[in-house]
């Protein structure tokens, strides 16, 4: 397994390397270091020598990807392109382009975006598979008829009409928790309690409805009507048996999901101004801050590799056929 | 009931209200609730040109001037100044220069700041990493010199610092541009570029407490300028406090601490979420307004005079992106103030039968006041005078011709209707190119643009559309055709609004120009082409908006200065207008001083604009800000930034109205509870019936 770990990290390298050119070459087709320069200085008596001075300043004064003025490897070397990447790869992402250290914001911005998704990720995911055995165990009868209409109708439901409806009727209207805001520490519960709870709700109908499926199918397998016929508790079966194996299908979506909890989330983040990551990202992308969209994009693939290298990992432990070579 | 619910109190910190979004500890304090929604990008007085940033830089930087806060027309009065600046004009090297004496007031001291201990400035990586705030080390302070000023001016040209004024102080300040040469020669990288061992030739010291300005020329719009974060106080000790090693990588810069003299000082700076600004414990106390306007008396405003300021402690500003949390925290009394979104304006607002806007019974019945106020901005159709079409560069007949055009235009479009349907009726159409409430604006009669409107019942009314049909038909274009070639006229707005919820406003568009039965083209891009077509004079109609620095009509007029063409000169000229004449009265007024003369000029560079209709019509935008009862010594000030030292704060009224709105309705908890053991109960039941179902039924006895 060490060996089939070693490799995949060693395919992340160039894999790391498209995606950073990729976003290098979508961000600089639709931005000049120009256009950079003047949404950072603003609209106001900005002069042509300011622009040439930010550029300079921030390393944009290069050629983008070629320097056919260099000499050597340095027509290479010396690009935005190479200048900007090649830091990456050591995890130093230097400085937004108003200066600001982005290691010192991911390390600041990470934990708001922890607390809002872990508990989303595990509450949810609790909800979600009783939720779904429910089902599965009263299944076809009029409660699993109605859980299934029930999960249609909250899956069709967009995620921002349970955020603006949660902030309304709990926080506008019944004034239970306040609506939106972020405090450290034990305060951070109260302002948590909300988003969390639109949240997990958000997720139920179409992670339960899937979850059901999965059950059902692993129900109807023979090894269920064995255990059935030794006699074991329906209690016994479901969760000693149908749970364990269906979780082969479950893993594969909910482990790759778990690194990107650190990603935080773009809507959720935005509407309860809580000051995590996905609210960065999209600050920046506003802001046409490469430098940011450049570190949190290399991030966001590191973290999705590694959810896979974990999916893989898990297989092998809940399914003790599987080996990785 | 009480069983069920304690845990959910303790969690809600055993509070009367269960969404006060503030610690306990803050209630009953004099603490100012407000929101910012951008992210401030510089807090450095040299840096900084954004309105959202002046709201924080401003009550912790002290200007040698500032705006005195109830007199209108606005005026400028000392701040830390003694007096105002002494002004003389004097030849020195065979040129002429004018010479701003500044004298300080003694005394004045600078906020506790950790910079002012000699021990912070020689910090090592280790202890700089230990560090949460650079208010974690010991504290110090020392007097406000002319040392202060002097070295911020200096920094005006510092090669590590984007400063947006630098190319036009530039252009006044003796030696700036070649002591920017000098520094950035000088200038070694990562190392602190001290700016005292540096003389800069437009400034002189005095003494300890007076400094001169030089300036090229004369320039008296300077003196607005000193009223601006941009000539404020930098202590050399905290250029070097942050340079330290370390300092940069925990954002420890003094882009985003600044050290001011001001009533607050920033002791939380996460431009993420939240922004403290605390009350400066060596601020000397300066004495709120005892003169004002006729009728501030009466409205209260004058209550306080005399009284040593600030009057609020602390003023916590929390970021709010999205419009909806904003708003209903306002109405639940958690923000002290508010703007009015288009969302909620029919909410906030009821107009008259007379078309006076006024508040809504419900915000009335809430204790909530309005101010409105006419900002001064200028949001215009602009032409691009190089286009040959709607333009007038070529000369000649061709020249009239697309004047007439303009002049046709700017009566069919109907601003009164667009300020109506698309901003509720929240602006002013332009009639000139000067704002309001400035010297040069007329608002009597004489003050209509008589191209566009008419003087009627004592008010301006739109000339007909046959009046703009018949200037059409002079221009060459008889019914939208054009009378050469028979082809319709088509007309290409560049425009960046894209989305679907814009397609209202180009179908109004669309409208206007088919009343002369103009076809209309949207050339619909993103922002950065829409700048770059403006630079390069590749538009046709466009709209830009203006938002003043200071309040004199220069600042408008010289946006249609011919030296300032945007395909030229790069300059704020977007529409590259040019007349001769104009720049002359232009070079005129702008030295000036506000005289009948100066009027009378202005008026006719005014009679030329409305000739030439370089811009087609605009609008002058007005706010309107709700603010709840327990806000005192509110006036709207469009100029002043330092307006939080002014503002008073009554905690006791607002915690009970809080109270009274939030009080928390536990009857749907209650009920969530009984629905959900309504519906595990019987689950419940059905799974143990069916754990306990026999594999085959039991055969009826006797069967």
């Amino acid at each position: 397994m060490f060996a089939y770990i070693v490799r995949r990290v060693l395919y992340a390298i160039p894999i790391l390397l498209g995606v950073n050119l990729l976003t290098f070459l979508l961000f600089f087709v639709v931005n000049t270091p120009e256009d950079m320069a003047r949404m950072q200085l603003g609209a106001k008596r900005v002069t042509p020598e300011a622009i040439e001075k930010w550029k300079a300043e921030r390393g944009y004064d290069r050629p983008l990807l070629w320097n056919a003025q260099a000499e050597g490897a340095g027509r290479a070397t010396q690009t935005v392109f190479f200048q900007k990447s090649v830091r990456l790869f050591a995890l130093d992402f230097g400085a937004s382009e108003d200066k600001r250290d982005i290691a010192a914001e991911i390390g600041e911005r990470m934990w708001p975006s922890l607390a809002l998704a872990v508990p989303v990720f595990l509450v949810g995911l609790a909800v979600c598979v009783s939720f779904a055995l429910l089902m599965a165990f009263f299944r076809a009868t009029y409660l699993d008829l109605w859980g299934v209409v029930l999960c249609v109708a909250m899956m069709s439901v967009s995620t921002l009409f349970y955020i603006i409806g949660g902030q309304y009727l709990l926080s506008k209207l019944w004034h239970l928790v306040p609506i939106s805001g972020y405090q450290g520490a034990t305060d951070a519960l109260r302002f948590l309690f909300l988003p969390v709870f639109i949240g997990v709700v958000a997720g139920i109908g179409a992670s339960s409805r899937w979850y059901r499926t999965l059950f059902l199918e692993e129900m109807g397998r023979d090894y269920v009507r064995t255990a059935r016929a030794k006699g074991l508790a329906e209690r016994a079966v479901l969760f000693g048996h149908v749970l364990q194996n269906a979780l082969i299908p479950i893993l594969t979506g909910v482990v790759a999901v778990i690194p990107l909890l650190f990603m935080g989330s773009l809507l959720s983040e935005s509407f309860f101004g809580i000051p995590g990551l996905g609210s960065y990202t999209i600050d920046a992308i506003q802001a046409q801050d490469f430098a940011v969209v450049r570190a949190m994009v290399f991030i966001g693939s590191v973290f999705y590799i590694l959810g896979l290298i974990l999916t893989d990992i898990s297989y092998t432990l809940v399914d003790p056929r599987i080996r990785l070579q | 009931m009480r069983a069920i619910l304690l845990p959910v109190f303790f969690l809600f910190g055993c509070a009367e209200v269960w969404n006060d979004p503030y610690p306990a500890s803050d209630r009953g304090q004099k603490v100012l609730y407000s929101v910012f929604s951008e992210r401030p990008k510089h807090l450095d007085p040299a840096q900084s040109y954004a309105t959202d940033e002046s709201q924080f830089t401003m009550q912790v930087y002290e200007p040698v001037l500032q705006y005195h806060y109830l007199k209108r027309p606005y005026q400028l009065i000392p701040n830390t100044a003694a007096a105002l600046p002494e002004l003389r004009i004097e030849q020195r090297g065979g040129e002429t220069v004018s010479v701003y004496e500044i004298r300080l007031q003694p005394g004045i001291r600078f906020q506790p700041h950790p910079a002012f201990v000699p021990g912070n400035l020689t910090l090592d990586r280790r202890q700089v990493a230990a560090l949460a705030s650079p208010y974690g080390l010991p504290l110090g302070t020392r007097e406000l010199t002319a040392d202060d000023y002097i070295y911020q001016i200096k920094r005006l040209a510092h090669p590590q610092l984007q400063v947006p004024i630098f190319g036009l102080m530039s252009e006044y300040i003796v030696g700036l541009k070649a002591y920017a040469a000098a520094l950035k020669a000088a200038a070694r990288p990562s190392e602190w570029l001290d700016l005292r061992q540096h003389a800069l030739p437009g400034v002189e010291r005095v003494d300890a407490h007076t400094y001169r300005v030089i300036l090229k020329g004369r320039y008296p719009q300077f003196q607005y300028w000193l009223a601006m974060h941009f000539f404020a106080p930098i202590p050399w000790e905290a250029e070097k406090f942050f340079h330290q090693p370390g300092m940069a990588e925990k954002n420890f810069t003094l882009d985003w601490w600044p050290v001011g003299t001001g009533p607050y000082m920033l002791t939380e700076n996460n431009p993420n979420s939240r922004m403290t600004l605390v009350r400066n414990p060596n601020y000397r106390g300066q004495p709120y307004p005892s003169e004002g306007e006729a009728g501030d008396a009466a409205a209260g405003l004058l209550a306080d005079a005399g009284k040593p300021m600030p009057f609020i402690e602390r003023a916590v500003y929390t970021r709010e992106k999205e419009a909806i949390p904003l708003w209903n925290k306002f109405l639940q009394g958690y923000y002290d103030s508010s703007g009015i979104s288009s969302d909620n304006f029919d909410q906030a607002v009821r107009i008259s039968l007379e078309g006076e806007p006024g508040l809504s019974p419900e915000m009335e019945a809430n204790g909530i006041r309005m101010e409105t106020s006419v900002e001064p901005t200028l949001f215009y159709l602009g032409a691009n005078w190089l286009d040959p079409v709607v333009g007038s560069a070529m000369g000649g007949a061709a020249a009239e011709r697309a004047r007439k055009l303009r002049q046709a235009l700017a009566i069919a479009i109907d601003w009164e209707e667009y300020l109506q349907v698309f901003a509720n009726g929240r602006g002013v159409p332009s009639h000139g190119p000067i704002a309001p409430g400035l010297f040069g604006y007329r608002d009597d009669a004489g003050g209509i643009n008589p191209v566009t409107h008419e003087w009627k019942d004592g008010k301006a009314v739109r000339r007909p559309l046959a009046t703009a049909k018949k200037l059409l038909a002079e221009a060459g274009y008889p019914d939208g055709r054009d009378e050469r070639t028979g082809q319709p006229l088509v007309l290409y707005l560049d425009t960046t609004t894209r989305g679907p919820g814009d397609k209202a406003l180009m179908d109004w568009w669309r409208k206007q120009f088919a009343r002369l039965a103009i076809q209309f083209e949207p050339r619909q891009t993103d922002w950065n082409r829409f700048q770059e077509k403006l630079r390069k004079g590749n538009t046709q109609l466009f709209m830009v908006g203006w938002r003043a620095d200071y309040p004199d009509p220069e600042n408008f007029l010289f946006l249609l200065n011919g030296a300032q063409a945007r395909a030229k000169t790069q300059g704020e000229n977007a529409s590259n207008y040019s007349n001769p004449e104009y720049d002359a009265l232009f070079a005129q007024v702008r030295h000036m001083a506000n005289t009948p003369q100066r009027q009378q000029l202005i008026d006719r560079m005014v009679d030329l604009f409305r000739r030439d209709a370089p811009w087609i019509g605009g609008f002058h935008r007005k706010s309107f800000d709700l603010y709840h009862g327990w806000l005192g010594n509110l006036k709207p000030n469009e100029m002043a930034d330092n307006k939080l030292k002014y503002l008073k704060v009554d905690p006791e009224r607002r915690a009970a109205m809080r109270l009274a709105w939030n009080r928390p309705v536990l009857w749907p908890v209650l009920l969530g509870i009984l629905l959900a053991a309504a519906a595990v109960v019987p689950a419940w039941l059905a799974y143990r019936r069916r754990e306990r179902m026999a594999a085959r039924p039991v055969p009826a006895a006797g069967a």
